[in-house]
Formats: C-alpha cells, structure tokens, sequence
C-alpha cells in the first residue's frame, strides 16, 4: 500500500469499523458482525489465492476447520496458552498447505477444482470419524474464551473489537502484499503463466507459497471462531462453507481487498435479514453467484463507483421526465 | 553463447529437426530462417525450455540446459519473446515490464506485507528502471494504458520492454515483425540494433526477409528439419540451394 489516497481510503476504512459498535445498540446486529468480520478473513484469504494467483480452491473451509480444532484441541484437552495455540495452529496448517500445495497447485483449472475439493472432504472426514481427539460429529464445546491481561473476550462487544483487528491488520498486510513485487508477480500467473515464467517468475513456487499464506490466514480466522463460539462441530467446515467464501470473493469483485470484506459482509447479513429462506439458502447463494457473474462479474466493488457516477445522471432523467 | 549440438525432436513419426547444429556467437545477431514447417518454432522451443529435444544437446555459455524450466533460463539471462505476443493483458503497461524486473529483485512474501524499508526501497528502484525501458523502447506516454488495450504494433515493443528488464544476455525474438507495417518493422530493426548495442546477443526467427537480410549477422537457414546453410546475409542470398528451397527447384 503506497500513496496518501490509499492510507486514506485505509483510515476511513478502519475509522469506521472500530466506531461501527457505537451506532447499533443491538446486541443481536454486534453478534452478526463477529461473523462477518470471520467471513472476511475468509474471503480476503481465499480472495489472494483465487483474485490474485488465479487458482482456485474448493477446500478452503478444512483450513478454517483445522486452525478451529487445532485451538479447540490444544486449549481444552492439553490446556495449551490460547495465543500460543493460535499462532502454533497457524503456523502449522501454513505449512501443511505448503507441503500440499507443491502436487496440488501442479493442477490447472478443473482438475485444481476436483483436488481442492477433496482435501476439503478428506479434511472434513477426519473432523467427524477422529472421535477420540474431536469428539465426532456432535461438536466440540467448552473451549475457553481468550483473555488479554485483564481483558476476557466473552461478550459481543469484546469479540467484535477482536475479529476485527485481526480484519484491519490482515486486510493492510493484504493490501501491502497485492501492490508489492509479489502481487503482481501473481497477477502475472494468472494473466499468462508461461510469459511469467519467461521472465524469471518461479511460477510454481509462488502459487504455492500464496496458498499457505491463504491458509494461514484461514487457520487464525478458525482459532478466533473457535475461541468465540466456545462450541464448534464438523458441520460449520465443510463444502458448502467452502462455496459460501467462493461466492463472497467472486460477487465482492475477483482482486479486490475490500471487496472481498463487502461480499463477506453482505452475504453474512443477508441470511439474517431473509431468515424465512434458511432451509434454501445454498439455493440462494446458487442464484446469487449466477445472477452476479452474469450481469457484473467485476463484482460489488467495481459496480458500485459505476453506479454512484450513474445516479445522478439518472436522476436528472427522472426530473426531466417528470417535468 | 549458445551451442546445439546434434539436436534431433521426433513428435510421433515426424521429424521436426534432424541432427541440428550450430553455434550462436556473442554480440552477434543471428537469424533462423526457413519456409514453413522447417522447424524454426519446434527449435525455439527446445532452446528455451519448453520442448526437451529426443537427442542431442544444448549448449549456453557452456553449460547444458536440456531441460531446464523457463524461469531458471531467465535468471542465467535467457529470455524470450512469443510469435503471438504473451503479455499481462489485466496490468498496466509499467506493471508489465516491472514484472520484468521480478527476477531481480528480491523482497519476500513478509518484507513485502508489512512494507519493510528495504522493500519500498526496492520497489521504487524497480518502477524507476521499468519506466527507464518503457523509454528504451519509445512507449513511455502508454506506462499507464492496459496492456489488453495496446495496439498489436506497440504490444510488441512491450514485449521486448519486458525481457529487457530481465537484463538478459541473450534475447530471442520470435517472429517479431510479424503482425506489424512497414513503417514499425523499420524501427524494430533499429530498436534491435540497440539491443545488441547494450551488449545483448540476438537471435530472431523471422519470415520478413528484408530484416533479416538487414539487421543479422548470420544465419541460419532450416529446410525441413534439417540445417540448409549457415553464413553471412550475403552468402545466403547467393545460395543456390537456398533459393531453390525457397522459390522450387526446375527439376
């Protein structure tokens, strides 16, 4: 990140997230917000793998699950420090990424979609048949809420101020990241691999470390949501976990930092608000996706300036056909 | 520079290139020629990495490269460029040519999140120099144009902007002047001039036959896999065996 217009859209940014709490009394709303601050860890995770290198994952989900169980797991059962849990649970699952991700990322397009696929379902398996370690299928509970000094994370206000300065320091170190020799490199890959390669990009190392930094990523999102939840099951980490982050980055807008915050955003408060169709809510997100790519697969962040520079021009129409 | 040495590539029962040898020398131009189907492409492509030949080997600066991938070439200082034009249509024109310079610089994935000194410093040096080749090449105004939108002609100076970053010592043009007018052929062959004027050995593979006849020192004339004659533009115009590759024989 460069430049006096990006620090300030960032200060902006961060301004409003921190005084966010202050206008909404309810505590319900706060409690959503945790969860959307979690989904953007999510997107902007899954956002520099697929927006930026141009590889997809279907299996994102499993890394959010292990850094959940691995913080789970250690807190609970081997009273381990929760900070250090976290950054152990992380650190491992980069590097689990990056010792899968060498055969894995070898694989292009469909065929990467198949194998992304099915390490998220081996992943899952795991969660639910490793009894003895995950307690299966009927979840996981009694994990601690993290404590900072004389701070305990237990209510919505507390939890919201957590996630969200993870959101805000990983989203400055993502945007850092996309504007660096690094970040172009991946868009480099994605617009024409060979080309990339022709001028000394190591294409295949690159691709791979990018996917265990996102799994990274994901793995602390996992350890936040465990510790705030108290409770996780093997069924918030599974396929369609794995396609709800897919559809978050692809309708905030493929590339883009702060879309991927506007899609998890949106698509975590939209459920809420249309809880009526809960038991059709893959079907929604099915039509959302479709309908998105159709009319703007640029995505929410780079409609939304179009639509604002529209507006009054539209406006004026409306006048003038009124008089 | 560049050495083959009995390069032989079978695809199935077709033999592209037969036995093949010639030595590229340095701060030359070297041009590869040859009607359609010679060979000239399957060549390239075993040279720089993407094709590994049935036998025989290759040569750079001693040292044999059979196989070595694209992006370790680069590094050693072999780059090339592509018939079609392979650029990176969704970044801008500057972007383009500093992915050029990936190669030679250096902050890893942390430096560059959490914007280290020595990585802004980096990064500066690195849009200097790629605006510096933006000018090498005569398309500074376009640094901030999307490369998807430039004209054929210009796509391919920034094609060649792009592997001048890399600070090659040996280019390879594939086919540059195809696809452009008389008038940007003229200023290629300048601009390839001062290419090697900046101590870049040059091989092209080329089917406009005045540039070749023009700007190459030498070359080297492929028929049907097999090399045809090797020498100085004027030896291989007066090549009868050439011209009755090119134009048929009587018989």
């Amino acid at each position: 990140m460069g430049g006096a217009k990006e620090l300030l859209k960032y200060g902006l940014f961060a301004a409003t997230i921190l005084l966010a709490p202050y206008l909404f009394s309810g505590s319900y709303l706060l409690n959503v917000l945790v969860f959307a601050g979690i989904n953007t860890l999510l997107a902007v995770a899954l956002n520099l793998l697929l927006g930026y290198a141009g590889q997809i994952s279907l299996g994102h989900a499993a890394f959010f699950g292990l850094g959940a169980y691995a913080s789970a797991i250690l807190t609970t059962t081997y009273d381990w420090n929760p900070w250090t849990a976290m950054a152990v649970a992380a650190l491992t699952v980069g590097a689990l990424a990056f010792a899968i991700g060498f055969p894995v990322l070898k694989l292009k397009g469909h065929y990467l979609a198949m194998a992304t696929l099915g390490l998220g379902i081996i992943i899952q398996i795991v969660f639910n048949e490793w009894v003895d370690m995950t307690d299966g299928p009927s979840g996981f509970s009694g994990i601690p809420n993290l404590t900072l000094g004389p701070l305990t994370f237990d209510s919505d206000r507390m939890n919201y101020y957590l996630v969200w300065i993870f959101v805000l320091g990983c989203v400055f170190f993502s945007l850092n990241l996309a504007n660096s020799r690094i970040g172009r490199a991946c868009r480099a890959i994605h617009d024409a691999e060979v080309a990339a390669r022709v001028v000394g990009v190591n294409a295949r190392l690159l691709k791979v470390q990018i996917f265990a930094l996102s799994a990274m990523i994901c793995a602390l999102a996992g350890s936040l949501y465990a510790h705030v939840m108290t409770f996780i099951a093997p069924s918030s980490f599974g396929f369609t976990v794995s396609v709800e982050l897919l559809t978050m980055v692809v309708i905030g807008g493929l590339g883009s930092i702060y879309g991927s915050f506007l899609g998890a955003l949106l698509l975590t408060l939209l459920p809420e608000f249309l809880s009526v169709m809960h038991d059709y809510e893959i079907v929604f997100y099915g039509g959302l996706l479709m309908v998105m790519t159709i009319f703007m697969p640029d995505g929410l962040v780079r409609v939304m300036p179009a639509l604002c520079r529209r507006l009054p021009s539209l406006r004026r129409a409306k006048e003038d056909a009124d008089a | 520079m560049l050495e083959l040495i009995g390069i032989t590539q079978l695809f199935g029962g077709v033999t592209a290139l037969h036995d093949l040898s010639f030595t590229v020398k340095a701060d030359e131009i070297t041009g590869v020629i040859g009607p359609n189907g010679a060979g000239k492409t399957t060549l390239f492509n075993i040279v720089t990495g993407i094709y590994r030949q049935t036998s025989g080997r290759v040569l750079f600066e001693g040292q044999d490269i059979s196989g070595m991938p694209a992006e370790k070439l680069a590094s050693r200082g072999m780059v090339r460029t592509f018939q079609n034009i392979e650029l990176f249509g969704q970044m801008t024109v500057l972007e383009n040519v500093m992915v050029g310079l990936h190669s030679r610089s250096s902050s890893g994935l942390f430096a560059c999140s959490f914007r280290m000194p020595w990585s802004i410093r980096e990064e500066r040096r690195i849009r200097e120099e790629a605006m510096q080749w933006l000018e090498f090449v005569g398309i500074v105004e376009l640094s901030g144009v999307m490369a998807g939108n430039l004209p054929f002609g210009k796509g391919r100076l920034l094609e060649i902007a792009r592997a001048m970053a890399c600070r090659p010592r040996f280019l390879l043009l594939d086919e540059p002047a195809a696809g452009l007018n008389s008038k940007e052929t003229l200023g290629l062959a300048e601009l390839i001039r001062r290419i090697r004027e900046q101590g870049v050995t040059v091989m092209l593979v080329e089917h406009d036959m005045e540039l070749v006849m023009d700007i190459c020192d030498r070359i080297v004339v492929l028929n049907l896999g097999r090399k045809l004659a090797e020498g100085t533009p004027r030896e291989i115009q007066d090549n009868p065996q050439v011209i009755a590759a090119y134009l048929g024989d009587d018989d």
